[in-house]
């Protein structure tokens, strides 16, 4: 018996490779209308996960360059003599969670003020005379993520007024991002079923078109790797073909989206993923994806038909 | 040689069809299995190569335990056997040639080989001038001859024929036993199951009567039996 096994476990010869990649792109063929019908399937399926790959990715990126340019502004009491501001400076900027630490006179702040008004902010400049803003030190966080704590732990410190950050818009845009993530999961999730159970229907019609084949190739003794090498690939290619237009038109959108963008947001701390590696990484994900479709659609079919 | 130990076989509506079953057949043996339909012919055949699993009980085949052999094991013990079916179970796409050849090209035979031991087994069985005809051109008898030259194609020690002639007129089938005996004259086992009466009387072998799973008569150069 043993020796009989060595005969069996030798690498698979590129004749019989050959033949079993034949044999897959026969039955493609030959299924016609099926083979469209679960190429189409794994390119809408593929097609929609790009599309969201790409957004929510995107948006993830725009919400870390926020949140990165998130400042914690400290107001300084006004009460706070210039020692009790310094000594204030000298403990901001030995805490090991703070990145940087800058001071803002009250009139700077003023001038930002008026600034973001626009045309209506002229009124402001009445109170250039009597100035009722705060100096304030504009701090950045070490991780962006610890702004919140980090504020909070200003606060507590002497000659602070008060502590204000943007963390709430981060907050709600991230919470869109992870509402958006699950919607889009379920939607892909769905399609992806489908699309797999198309690819299994469409190898069940080849196994039954091969009955007699599979019931002769089992009484002389193939193998089932052998038997199954075929159908194996038949997924495999239809995953593969159910890839391309979904890869294609992503990169050519992206290419045209990112050409659009990336200059107008040239200097801007908002920022979109760059072309490469982003679209030769969402290609890869699809390519696998119909990969996996294809290979399980196909084993499912197998499976319960070739069962000893 | 296949030994076969209290072999019991339940399926699993309940049906017993085989119930206790002793038989040695010897290397080299031509033995006829008869018996009425239903009597447990088929199972008794069947679990010579694995198509089924006796329930419980010993079958050897060439000294494996067969009834106890792992299902990835099968495919390894189905090449030392051959098996012939009374619908020949030919591939209507395939000429007489590539019928045969498919045998050895799914156990990855080399091409050269495939080459010789296809004309060989072509010759044999009086073929060799129909090899690139498909099975839809020819007889009912060269359809068997086909199928038979497929079963011995990669040297099997036992060759089983389950009612290789039911399909056949019996002119034909006379052709097709000849076919058998030549097979058998060079040491191969033959076990065939069969309802045809002239051939069992006429042909003297072994016959092994079954009825209601058990055997009922084991006789060399025995008669058929029943009134068919």
């Amino acid at each position: 018996m043993s020796e009989m096994n060595n005969e069996v476990i030798t690498v698979m010869k590129l004749r019989t490779i050959g033949r079993h990649v034949r044999e897959s792109f026969k039955s493609i063929w030959r299924n016609g209308w099926m083979t469209f019908a679960s190429v189409g399937a794994v390119t809408v399926t593929l097609l929609l996960v790009g599309v969201f790959y790409v957004i929510l990715m995107n948006l993830n990126e725009v919400a870390n360059s926020i949140e990165e340019d998130v400042t914690i502004k400290v107001l300084i009491d006004t009460t706070a003599t210039p020692e009790q501001q310094k000594a204030l400076e000298t403990e901001l900027k030995s805490m090991p969670e703070i990145k940087s630490v800058v001071f803002s006179s009250k009139d700077n702040e003023l001038n930002q003020l008026v600034d973001s008004f626009g045309q209506q902010g002229e009124i402001l400049k009445l109170y250039e005379q009597e100035n009722p803003l705060n100096d304030a030190f504009l701090v950045k966080a070490a991780e962006p993520e610890t702004t919140k704590q980090v504020a909070k732990k200003i606060e507590k410190l002497e000659s602070v007024h008060l502590v204000n950050y943007g963390q709430n818009d981060v907050d709600k845009l991230f919470k869109i991002i992870s509402i958006s993530r699950n919607v889009g999961l379920v939607i892909i999730i769905g399609l992806l079923l489908t699309a797999v159970f198309l690819i299994s229907n469409t190898i069940k019609i080849t196994i039954v078109a091969r009955r007699r084949e599979i019931e002769i190739m089992r009484l002389v003794g193939a193998t089932n790797g052998f038997i199954r090498w075929p159908f194996f690939l038949e997924g495999l290619w239809l995953g593969i073909f159910g890839s391309i237009i979904p890869i294609t038109i992503i990169a050519i959108l992206y290419k045209n989206i990112y050409g659009y963008l990336a200059p107008k947001l040239e200097g801007n701390f908002i920022q979109i993923l760059e072309f490469t590696p982003f679209v030769y990484q969402v290609s890869l994900l699809l390519l696998m994806m119909g990969c996996i479709i294809g290979v399980w659609g196909s084993m499912m079919s197998v499976r319960k038909f070739l069962k000893v | 040689m296949i030994v076969m130990e209290n072999v019991y076989k339940k399926y699993p509506n309940g049906v017993v069809a085989a119930n206790g079953i002793d038989v040695a057949i010897e290397q080299g043996e031509f033995v006829y299995v008869v018996g009425a339909s239903g009597a447990g012919k088929s199972t008794f055949i069947k679990m010579m190569y694995r198509e089924e699993k006796p329930t419980s009980g010993k079958i050897i085949v060439n000294g494996i335990d067969i009834a106890k052999l792992k299902s990835s094991k099968v495919p390894l013990f189905r090449r030392s056997i051959g098996v012939v079916f009374q619908d020949f179970k030919l591939l209507p796409s395939l000429t007489v040639y590539e019928n045969v050849a498919f045998a050895l090209e799914v156990i990855e035979e080399s091409p050269r080989i495939i080459k010789k031991r296809v004309m060989e087994v072509l010759e044999l069985v009086n073929l060799k001038h129909k090899t690139r005809m498909l099975p839809s051109e020819l007889s009912g008898g060269e359809q068997q001859r086909v199928s038979i030259a497929r079963s011995i194609v990669n040297s099997p020690s036992i060759v089983i024929a389950d009612e290789p002639t039911g399909n056949l007129d019996p002119d034909t089938s006379w052709e097709i036993m000849k076919t058998f005996e030549q097979i058998n004259s060079h040491g191969t086992t033959i076990v065939m199951a069969t309802h045809n009466k002239d051939i069992v009387n006429t042909k003297k072998h072994r016959v092994i009567a079954i009825d209601g799973g058990m055997i009922v008569r084991d006789e060399q150069r025995g008669d058929y039996g029943y009134e068919a």
